[in-house]
């Protein structure tokens, strides 16, 4: 009785006695329509750069866009799948990074080059060895947050920190240039006209989008963030699912670091650093809600494609770099307000 | 009306309001004069938050007046002159739980500019407090108070500012009975120094035992408003449900009715000469299970340290047991025990003679215990997500092949849920949020019987819902019992107990006393009450009473018999 004013729908229906969905069909489309919120602002973007620069819309700059966005995309893609079921993790940022130093540290050979390893694997265990530290980055995350029960977003601050401390003191500070070949392969190689990482980056958002709608843990992950005692209650494995999900945001960063590496064809000292924020930013702007229990996969990929939508049009629109991050604030704010209104909904 | 010519505490008449194309209030009145305890009833959606929210300024009328003591309402937006005129005691709570009930009291308002006066806000805390007679210590922390402290605090502070009308909402939702008996006592005592009450409850003996006038608002619309002793409690209800005097037929207003073959839920009950211990009539027939049959529960020396002694429980097919308890009895401690949200420290639970692993929920589930928690918000449901996920999150693993949930199986699921239930939604995709309290619970009780269980353990199943909810929100659980599973029902709301074949009264911990369906009110309220010891006795003593003289006299008789009695208002409240 306390809440008649969330009840008017309901009010509405009441009033004729109908189960039937006819009079609220509006609202339902809405519902729907709110994942697609970030897609005009998309087409003003590219507008807009169509406007500024006729290099725009050429084939190499718009792929190199989206291949750019992989990278980020895989971390909000992972992000994503945390924020959903209610908890958050900023050590990402270190994953992408510390994941493959610790991996090449285990293959390469102790003496040649002059980013020594130990040389203790063969070499094509790289990239299995990458995703499994990704994979134990987001368990020892789990075991911090559900285990001992410690505050999750200082817990992965102080593993963002940790990790990035690991890093330099594995790589001595310096970039590694002698990257293991199958990491070249998935950053470099391309395939059917457009790089690996974009494939394989949009088959992972589709198999998580897929999960989320047509699986049973994948649709758990809905009611463990939007209220984890009922789901409990329900039946739900709550704190073992949780886990399961911040070793996959783990392993998702761990793979975006391949990626990454292979682009590049180095580890940057810097890799990753204060890329957190931009992954909040997009999984937020593409309707993710903070609180968790909302929010779309596809939303987030909205969001990714327009912060790097932004980036690239603000470079060919030759504004001067040192202006890059007040601009790049300020659309992530305005993005943000757009969406609020688009979707409607409150974002705290 | 008469009242009219008089002063009034607060008058509001005409008032119309719109949300949309909906009609939350429709030329709306009410007239509340200073002293009086007035009641405000209706069914859920039929517009008393919106007047509420109207009353104490905190939506703006599209038409009307409202008027405090003849003077025309302070301006939309002036917090500050509406705290002087009006002030709302909620369900939930309005104090900042970390500050302490002195920065509570004087929060926004502190005296004097620059720093706080510590001790000067503590004094004036304690003399305010000691004004209206509330025994709490300024520096308490508000999260420390009991629910019936808080809202003793917040009445004080309410008064303080000026106000002469208090509304409350739903206040003795989470009182247990001792702390409603001295809620009422402080009311009636703030009544004579001129301040005027309204009160909103679902609760219908409440309102004959606090209030002297009622008003009952259905479909957004005032419907009438009368002192109670001139209003019986069929008539009240007629007039909350808006079904013609005689009753019959139930539902005027275009029958959806269930498709499922449903005997009527709860039939409207002929005129049962009133004597204690009638038992409620049942339009599904209790069948009484033969002591032969296997027990489709069964717990041996099932235990929690702290929370309750040793239990052998037997359910049987078909029998409806409840597990009567004030708060804190330790009869919801054995139910969310049975349901694997706690872990005993003993004993064994089986269902239909098959052991059940102890303290896992997901075991529970599939050995066939279905639940119905406690609080819907907390632990029922998921209030973002729609009505076919949160109806169908037990039983995600039967929505289609290899883990996967098909859409469309759910929606079907959900759909015949509704239907079987009667659950007022716009359709399966409707957010829960958007329900009223009384579908909510359907919708929570929906999730249990998802898995179609052989014991459903329902702990205050009605809290919160209307009249005509809770009925049928109980003629389930019937339903439930009748299709030969077995039912526990933990609560401490005689209606809800009524339902019941069998019904064990807790104390402290331990079953103090067993009653067939024929209980009087009288005897299971003295028994939960733990007979002459709520207040003074100690509890051990009390304990033992209850056990061995369960209808025996005890110093506690006289307000254990009140609140039997009142009990029988209610019930008879209920039957619509």
């Amino acid at each position: 009785m306390t809440d008649t004013a969330r009840q008017r729908p309901g009010d509405v229906v009441a009033a004729g006695e109908m189960a039937a969905a006819g009079p609220a069909r509006p609202r339902i489309d809405f519902a729907r329509w709110r994942d697609l919120s970030l897609v005009p602002v998309i087409f003003v973007l590219g507008v807009i750069g169509f406007i500024v620069s006729p290099a725009f819309l050429t084939q190499d700059n718009l792929i190199g866009v989206v291949q750019q966005s992989t990278e980020l995309g895989l971390l909000v893609l992972g992000e994503a799948l945390i924020l959903i079921c209610g908890r958050m993790d900023l050590s990402l940022e270190s994953t992408i990074a510390v994941a493959p130093v610790i991996a090449m540290w285990l293959v390469l050979p102790a003496h040649g080059a002059r980013f020594e390893g130990l040389g203790l694997l063969p070499t094509w265990t790289a990239i299995p060895l990458c995703l499994a530290v990704g994979a134990a980055i987001g368990a020892a995350n789990g075991f911090l947050i559900l285990k001992l029960r410690v505050n999750g977003f200082i817990a992965t601050l102080g593993m963002l920190t940790m990790l990035r401390g690991l890093q330099v003191g594995v790589a001595e500070g310096q970039s590694i240039i002698n990257v293991p070949e199958s990491f070249r392969y998935l950053g470099k190689a391309d395939w059917m006209g457009a790089p690996a990482a974009v494939w394989i980056c949009l088959g992972l958002y589709a198999a998580g989008g897929l999960a989320l709608a047509y699986l049973r843990h994948g649709r758990a992950l809905y009611a463990i963030g939007g209220n984890p005692e009922a789901a409990r209650a329900a039946g739900v494995r709550v704190d073992r699912i949780t886990w399961i999900v911040l070793s996959v945001g783990g392993l998702l960063a761990a793979f975006a670091g391949i990626l990454y590496t292979g682009h590049y064809g180095s580890v940057a000292a810097s890799q990753g650093n204060g890329w957190i924020f931009q992954v909040f930013a997009a999984a937020v702007i593409g309707g993710i809600s903070l609180k968790g229990g909302r929010g779309t996969l596809f939303g987030a990929l909205t969001g990714v494609l327009t912060l790097q939508l932004v980036v690239n049009v603000m470079t060919l629109g030759g504004v001067p770099p040192l202006w890059n991050q007040f601009i790049n604030g300020s659309i992530i704010i305005v993005a943000l307000i757009i969406s609020r209104y688009a979707s409607g909904e409150k974002q705290d | 009306m008469a009242a009219a010519d008089r002063p009034t505490a607060v008058r509001a008449e005409g008032v119309v309001k719109r949300f949309g194309p909906t009609v939350a209030l429709d030329r709306a009145h009410l007239a509340v004069r200073p002293g009086e305890a007035h009641a405000l009833v209706g069914r859920n959606g039929a517009g008393k938050s919106t007047l509420v929210s109207v009353l104490t300024g905190m939506e703006r009328p599209d038409e009307g007046t409202v008027t405090f003591s003849d003077e025309p309402a302070p301006g939309y937006g002036d917090t500050a002159a509406w705290q002087r005129k009006v002030a709302c005691v909620y369900q939930k709570s309005m104090v900042v739980p970390d500050l302490t009930v002195a920065e509570n009291l004087y929060l926004g308002r502190f005296q004097g500019t620059g720093r706080i006066r510590w001790r000067a806000l503590r004094e004036d805390a304690r003399a305010l407090l000691a004004e209206y007679g509330v025994d709490v210590d300024p520096r308490t922390r508000a999260k420390d108070l009991t629910v019936e402290q808080g809202q003793f605090v917040e009445i004080a502070r309410a008064l303080s500012f000026g106000a002469r009308l208090i509304i409350l909402d739903e206040p003795t939702a989470q009182l247990d009975a001792g702390g409603i008996e001295r809620l009422f006592a402080k009311l009636r005592e703030l009544r004579r120094q001129g301040v005027a009450f309204l009160f909103i409850s679902h609760h219908l003996r409440e309102v004959y035992e606090l209030c002297d006038t009622v008003t009952v608002f259905r479909d957004a619309r005032h419907v009438v408003t009368a002192p109670v002793a001139e209003l019986p409690k069929d008539e009240l209800v007629a007039a909350m449900t808006g079904d013609a005097e005689a009753g019959p037929p139930k539902r005027a207003r275009g029958a959806v009715r269930a498709p499922v073959p449903r005997q009527e839920v709860v039939p409207r009950q002929e005129v049962v000469p009133r004597q204690e211990a009638v038992p409620r009539q049942e339009a599904v027939p209790r069948r009484q299970a033969g002591p032969g049959a296997e027990p489709v529960l069964r717990t041996e020396g099932l235990a929690l340290e702290g929370e309750f002694d040793p239990l052998d429980l037997v359910v049987r097919p078909g029998e409806v047991v409840g597990l009567a308890g004030a708060t804190a009895s330790g009869n919801t401690a054995v139910g969310e025990t049975l349901v694997g949200l706690r872990k005993p420290d003993g004993g064994r639970v089986a269902v239909r003679g098959r052991a059940v692993r102890p303290g896992s929920v997901p075991h529970a589930l599939d050995a066939g215990i279905g639940y119905v928690p406690e609080d819907r918000h907390r632990q029922g449901l998921v209030l973002g997500r729609s009505v076919a996920e949160n109806a169908t999150l037990t039983v995600t693993d039967q929505l289609g092949p290899f883990g996967t949930v098909l859409p469309s199986r759910t929606r079907a699921f959900a759909s015949r849920m509704i239907a079987s239930l009667d659950i007022k939604t716009s359709g399966p995709a409707q957010p829960v949020s958007g329900l009223s309290g009384g579908n909510q619970q359907k919708v929570v009780i929906a999730r249990a019987l998802a898995r179609e269980p052989s014991v459903l353990v329902a702990i205050r199943p009605t809290a919160g819902v209307d009249v005509k909810s809770k009925e049928a929100l109980l003629g389930v659980v019937r339903e439930v019992a009748a299709a030969g599973s077995g039912a526990l029902i933990v609560s401490d709301e005689l209606d809800d107990l009524r339902v019941c074949d069998r019904v064990l009264a807790f104390f402290h911990g331990r079953v103090v006393a067993e009653f067939g369906d024929d209980w009087s009110d009288r005897a299971l309220v003295a028994a939960m009450e733990g007979m002459a010891t709520a207040e003074h006795g100690a509890p051990t003593a009390g304990a033992e009473a209850g056990a061995t003289g369960k209808r025996g006299e005890s110093g506690k008789r006289g307000e254990s018999g009140k609140r039997g009695k009142s009990g029988d208002q209610g019930r008879e409240g209920s039957q619509s």
